[in-house]
């Protein structure tokens, strides 16, 4: 690993006047950063440790629910007021990474997370991500994990959390603060695709540091379920993942939220077919409908082709889950 | 705050030759910085500008207690935990796997949570307390886990050992070993290439059923 400076400038200004500079990076659990810089994929100049940062956590705000960027992983998912009130949240982070890593990583982190990609990762070889211009090893290499939406042909790379996905079905908003003060990004704006520029994973702008995220109020704790798929039964990357919640009211579809991990380059909300759910009733072909709505405009790779069947198959199975029809 | 461990002993020796060899590589990275560089900046460097150079990599003080033992160390802010544990305090029971965060060989407890130390930094943890391997016991009396590996034959080769034993102490303590299902997702983060899960599992859960403190 390339010699860095440590810093842990004392208050959350000082951080903001630290991370301004070029060349400074965040750390906070470090279970992406660490990884990245012992491979050689990112080698910061200077990290700035911001863990002692008051920003943990997690409490009731007018009409929603606040958790700090600095909240473990592993903590929000346990908190009585995310499983009561956002269970999807809960479920989505129990289904990311292993006990350890959740002990470790933080919910800023998890947004902020780089691709698993393996020609990312690998030096060797060609990434536009990585390495803007030196092309894409994934489009005609192995492409198993890859992008089925809003790919590019500079990348097809995708964006690995699962909490992010619940995120943006729960229609979450990301709070950041910057030398101009502070900005909102709802989570849909927060990711970008990969277009031109698959060097830049989002919208944070230089010198922003976030704050935490804050879920709105909503009726779907009864009936939501996060259902992920992939090479093993747990400690793995995702196939295809689905977050799903319904507002029911007897047997009809009242509200709708769905959105899908391991598709995009962004956690990939599928609002045509939530329209294709509400007013519909609770039913394995209403569910069908909305799964064929949702993978419409998919373009796989070769080695992803599957995820043309395995995509709707997860999103009927997770939306039973949630509605109790299994 | 003085270390009452053994391997503080030569850490005079270790400051030294660390020292001795920064400063050779400071010094030879300056010259050869020098030969390679356009004249204002080597008169820039003249006037002191490779002391800042030395000043940006210095080490950083760590205060921390493993295993109940306190220690004042000066780490490079790139070394993780798991290799000071192993290289400088001499507790190689933690072991070290893919070093990625991937196998779970490297499992502690830090400050009694279950976390990776391969990737965490060790100026991390500074002000906290560590557990590894080596703090289970009591003297020549076996923490509850360790038996039950022995006893239903937890491992083969061993080397994950260490790490599945720190996280299935974690996975008790945190009321996650209330089925085998439950015990195999909360158990999932440590690989066993041997294959001794299932041996694993029947360790964890005579220690959950017996219901001794942990």
């Amino acid at each position: 690993m390339k010699q860095f400076q440590y810093s842990r400038p004392a208050t959350q200004q000082a951080v903001i006047d630290a991370i301004n500079k070029p060349g400074a990076k965040i750390i906070a659990g470090g279970t992406n950063l660490v990884d990245l810089m012992k491979r050689g994929v990112t080698a910061p100049d200077k990290l700035i440790d911001i863990n002692h940062l008051p920003l943990k956590n997690i409490a009731p705000v007018k009409g929603g629910l606040h958790i700090g960027a600095l909240a473990l992983n592993s903590v929000v998912s346990e908190n009585k007021l995310v499983v009561a009130q956002q269970p999807l949240l809960s479920m989505a982070l129990k289904a990311g990474a292993s006990p350890q890593l959740r002990n470790m990583a933080t919910v800023g982190g998890n947004i902020l997370q780089r691709t698993r990609c393996a020609y990312f990762y690998d030096t060797t070889m060609p990434c536009n991500k990585r390495e803007p211009g030196s092309g894409c090893g994934a489009i005609g290499g192995y492409n198993r994990m890859h992008a089925i939406f809003g790919a590019s042909d500079k990348c097809i790379a995708v964006h690995p959390s699962d909490m992010c996905v619940a995120l943006v079905a729960l229609d979450a908003t990301v709070i950041v603060q910057s030398k101009k003060g502070t900005r909102r990004i709802p989570f849909a704006d927060f990711h970008r695709l990969p277009g031109e520029h698959p060097d830049l994973d989002n919208n944070l702008a230089a010198g922003e540091l976030i704050l935490g995220v804050e879920i709105p109020d909503n009726n779907f704790a009864k009936n939501s379920y996060y259902l992920k798929i992939r090479d093993r039964q747990s400690y793995a990357f995702a196939l295809v993942s689905v977050a799903a919640s319904l507002e029911l009211e007897g047997n009809t579809i009242k509200n709708a939220r769905l959105a899908m991990g391991g598709v995009a380059h962004k956690p990939w909300r599928l609002v045509e077919a939530e329209k294709a759910l509400i007013g519909k009733p609770v039913s394995a072909e209403t569910f069908n409908i909305a799964a064929q709505i949702a993978i419409q405009g998919a373009k796989t790779y070769g080695g992803n082709d599957f995820k043309l069947k395995l995509a709707p198959a997860t999103i009927t199975e997770a939306l039973k889950h949630a509605s109790g029809l299994v | 705050m003085k270390s009452k461990n053994p391997p503080e002993e030569p850490a005079h020796e270790n400051n030294f030759l660390e020292s001795s060899r920064r400063d050779f590589l400071k010094h030879s990275g300056l010259l050869t910085a020098i030969a390679l560089t356009p004249a204002p900046l080597v008169s820039a460097a003249q006037k002191g500008f490779d002391e800042k150079i030395a000043d940006l990599y210095e080490k950083v003080p760590v205060s921390l207690e493993v295993n109940g033992v306190k220690h004042q160390l000066s780490i490079e802010p790139r070394v993780t935990l798991l290799d000071l544990l192993r290289e400088q305090l001499e507790l190689t029971g933690t072991k070290k796997g893919c070093d990625h965060g991937q196998c779970g060989a490297c499992t502690v407890h830090v400050d009694g949570h279950r976390v990776n130390s391969c990737l965490t930094l060790g100026v991390l943890v500074s002000g906290k307390k560590i557990t590894t391997i080596e703090g289970l016991a009591k003297g020549d009396q076996l923490h509850p886990m360790q038996e039950a590996f022995i006893k239903h034959d937890g491992f083969q080769c061993g080397y994950c050992t260490p790490g599945q034993i720190m996280s299935a102490v974690a996975c008790i303590r945190e009321g996650h070993a209330n089925s085998e299902h439950e015990i195999r997702e909360y158990m999932s983060g440590n690989i066993c290439r041997c294959g001794a899960y299932p041996n694993i599992v029947n360790a964890i859960q005579e220690v959950k059923e017996g219901g001794q403190p942990v």
